[in-house]
């Protein structure tokens, strides 16, 4: 993996990503993904601990964000995080499919978006794009 | 073919499940995030569902109890439940969790209680048959690769 791909992150041989969602059994399966293929990894709950986490500065090459979080979703977080010049990969990873909520999300600065459940394929195509 | 008593009965057992519908492709996804060092990755992500869900079930089945409706408070338990539901590839809860959705978006409070006690039904004996199904497996010992069902 690149010490330092286009996306910004940490000066490290090994990828490192943070998931951001609020529901327990997606955490624990995207950690699980994340580890399969190598990529170190953290979870938090929701868009405020994602913004907090960068706020202690923090960075990761890959955040998956989900969209509908209590105290801040989604959106709002991947938008806050833009505005704090975070240029990481972020993917939206959400059960939402209509085109209208996935171009809202995209807008707010996505990278990617993939429709929950997430599998390896989808995790692989996510990680391309941050190596390509 | 197996020789192995326990892993065959296992195999019948996950065959089943698949082939009457109460599992899809995900739940092979989960089987092959499985090994020798996550040996119980399976039964642990079932586990933590399950426990997860049952908090939703509960709120969904409070909100319904309160009239009129709030129609928009019950499909954002629904959606939760939903997620979590295709997560582990429970394909028939997941399937009268897009159901209930469809009646809470139309407003349709019959067919939301209707639903949900289906819904319910199905999340038990989904419940019963994966207790049966890891215990086996605990018995049979690790196996060795998911396989996706024909």
């Amino acid at each position: 993996m690149a010490a330092q791909g286009r996306h910004g992150g940490r000066k490290s041989n090994k990828m490192t990503a943070l998931v951001v969602d609020d529901n327990m059994v997606n955490q624990t399966i995207h950690h699980r993904l994340l580890d399969n293929l190598g990529i170190e990894n953290e979870a938090v709950s929701n868009g405020k601990e994602a913004v907090d986490i960068h706020c202690s500065g923090k960075t990761f090459d890959l955040i998956l964000m989900d969209m509908d979080m209590p105290v801040m979703n989604g959106i709002e977080a991947t938008r806050k995080l833009r505005e704090m010049g975070i240029r990481s990969m972020i993917a939206g990873v959400s059960t939402r499919s209509m085109e209208r909520e996935v171009q809202e999300f995209m807008e707010a600065g996505l990278d990617d978006y993939q429709v929950k459940p997430l599998t390896v394929s989808k995790l692989i195509s996510i990680i391309h794009k941050i190596n390509g | 073919m197996e020789r192995n008593p326990m892993r065959r009965q296992l195999q019948v057992m996950r065959k089943s499940l698949f082939d009457q519908g109460y599992l899809d492709e995900q739940f092979v996804q989960l089987e092959e995030l499985q090994d020798d060092a996550n040996p119980n990755f399976v039964e642990e992500v079932v586990t933590l569902y399950f426990r997860d869900s049952a908090r939703l079930i509960l709120n969904i089945e409070q909100a319904l109890e309160r009239k009129p409706f709030d129609f928009n408070k019950l499909d954002g338990y629904m959606h939760q439940f939903k997620g979590s539901s295709s997560s582990i590839g429970a394909k028939r809860v997941k399937a009268e969790s897009t159901l209930f959705r469809e009646y809470c978006k139309s407003g349709n409070g019959e067919g939301c209680m209707r639903t949900f006690q289906q819904l319910k039904k199905e999340y038990a004996t989904l419940r019963k048959k994966l207790e049966a199904y890891f215990q086996v497996a605990r018995q049979a010992g690790p196996m060795e690769t998911a396989c996706r069902p024909k």
